[in-house]
């Protein structure tokens, strides 16, 4: 037996994937929720807005949601760069001709992707939540009383350069999702053969789903299928 | 058939080493990979050339001591075979074939394409085992095991420990070897007294000869010689967490 005692949870090679699946699991999670909400804006302008005020009114549950949320983030990222570390460290000398066989792009690229999906996350914060880059929409008349969510999008979004990041930054997340769906539940130990496969089918599906989702909102502004309430602008 | 060989040469352990191209003439398709390396290291040692170092013993498939990097796949292109038992038919006349070592900072090159492979050996020291007290044979049926029991622990059992996973690996992590060598035993009674710290101290000893972590890439089942399946995996990580909820 070796004489050292075992590495704690959050240091053991498998403990560190684990909080890796658990935290990105949740963030999925997320990134469901958070697109049911956006899709409202199909619906209309008061239905959009009505839900932001909800969200916006619902106090210390939406603090405690915020903070949970970044405790995953930072979780995430945190045990995803010690990891990536580790691993790179672990073949000092590369081959001269390397094959895939089995891995995917997504899975060799997670660590790229992730990278890039926190600067965007940044801007986007900066952008949609806090108004920092975008101090104009703060002036926005409000509608029925509240903030006009509605309009703020079609705004940012009917700025073609803004729209075509954004598009790379969900392109992103569903494509680090690709591998990320079937991942965690191997990782969990949720699998077998025949059912890592279909987690592997679903996973990819659910990028997209998520990607086209997501979308779809820049592109019906820049289409003009929604458009300002005032016609135009 | 004539081949082109880029080999990497690598004097002893402190020498950086470096990939050379040699010229493998009048190979026959009936030949081994390893024979065709005997017959390009007879041809070497006409020129005064110190012929090509590397692993092999049984050439059977069943020893898990050759241990190539063919074209960038460990053991070559045909799945589920060992570099001894893959066949020159499965090339072509003029092919260029770049051979490599495993490469792995655990896995220290000894010279050529001989890697040292004790960090495996440490790792079954800190749990690969089963301790018994030995005396008279057991009946045969007093210890009943599921037949579903016996064959999956037997499919994890086919491990050779030849450490094509790790030198597959992006991550030269070791996770297909340790996960079939702590699952042989957790399907099976004998294995239940230190199930918990076997999976503990197997993980933790990877960790320290430092190999790198899993991120699920897969590449270990396709390069493996004896096919053994990510779902060990996926098996050693459920017996982790039950060994961290079952505290003693």
């Amino acid at each position: 037996m070796s004489t050292n005692a075992p590495p704690s949870f959050s240091n053991a090679t498998v403990g560190k994937k684990i909080l890796m699946a658990i935290t990105g699991f949740l963030i999925i999670g997320f990134v469901i929720v958070h697109l049911v909400g956006n899709l409202q804006i199909f619906i209309g302008q008061h239905q959009l807005n009505v839900y932001a005020e909800t969200l916006q009114n619902m106090g210390a549950l939406k603090w405690a949601f915020r903070i949970a949320l970044l405790v995953f983030f930072l979780v995430h990222i945190w045990k995803g760069i010690v990891l990536w570390l580790e691993n790179r460290s672990a073949r000092p000398v590369s081959y001269t001709k390397e094959t895939n066989q089995e891995s995917t792009l997504a899975s060799r690229t997670m660590i790229y992707t992730g990278a890039l999906i926190v600067f965007f996350v940044a801007y986007h914060i900066s952008h949609f939540t806090l108004l920092d880059c975008h101090p104009e929409y703060q002036s926005l008349p409000l509608v029925d009383g509240r903030f006009d969510v509605y309009s703020m999008i079609i705004l940012g979004f009917s700025e073609p350069l803004i729209a075509a990041l954004y598009i790379i930054f969900v392109g992103l997340v569903a494509f680090h999702i690709s591998h990320a769906f079937s991942s965690l539940f191997q990782t969990l130990g949720l699998t077998k053969p025949e059912l890592l496969k279909r987690l592997r089918l679903f996973g990819a599906l659910l990028a997209w789903l998520i990607f086209l989702a997501y979308a779809s909102i820049p592109v019906a502004v820049l289409a003009k299928i929604i458009t300002l309430p005032g016609g135009g602008h | 058939m004539n081949l082109t060989l880029h080999v990497w040469r690598q004097k002893n352990a402190n020498d950086k080493g470096k990939m050379e191209t040699y010229q493998a003439k009048d190979i026959s398709d009936h030949m081994s990979f390893l024979e065709m390396l005997d017959v390009v290291n007879e041809q070497l040692a006409d020129k005064d050339i110190d012929p090509i170092a590397f692993d092999h013993d049984c050439r059977e498939g069943i020893c898990g001591m050759c241990s190539l990097v063919v074209n960038g796949t460990p053991h070559g292109p045909e799945r589920g075979t060992t570099v001894c038992q893959l066949h020159m038919r499965h090339f072509k006349d003029g092919d260029t074939i770049y051979i490599e070592p495993w490469r792995a900072r655990a896995f220290p090159v000894q010279r050529d394409l001989i890697v040292d492979r004790s960090a495996f050996d440490r790792i079954m020291a800190a749990g690969g085992f089963v301790s018994v007290n030995t005396g008279g044979t057991p009946d045969a049926n007093a210890l009943p095991i599921p037949k579903k029991d016996a064959d999956t622990a037997m499919d994890a059992a086919a491990c050779i420990g030849c450490g094509a996973c790790v030198a597959a690996c992006k991550n030269a992590s070791a996770m297909l070897f340790v996960s079939a060598k702590v699952s042989q035993f957790a399907y099976l009674p004998q294995g239940q007294a230190e199930r918990k710290a076997r999976v503990s101290n197997m993980l933790a000893q990877m960790q320290k000869e430092g190999f790198g972590n899993c991120t699920n890439f897969y590449e270990c089942e396709a390069a493996c010689p004896k096919e053994i399946s990510v779902k060990f995996i996926a098996k050693m990580n459920r017996e982790f967490m039950r060994a961290k909820v079952l505290k003693d």
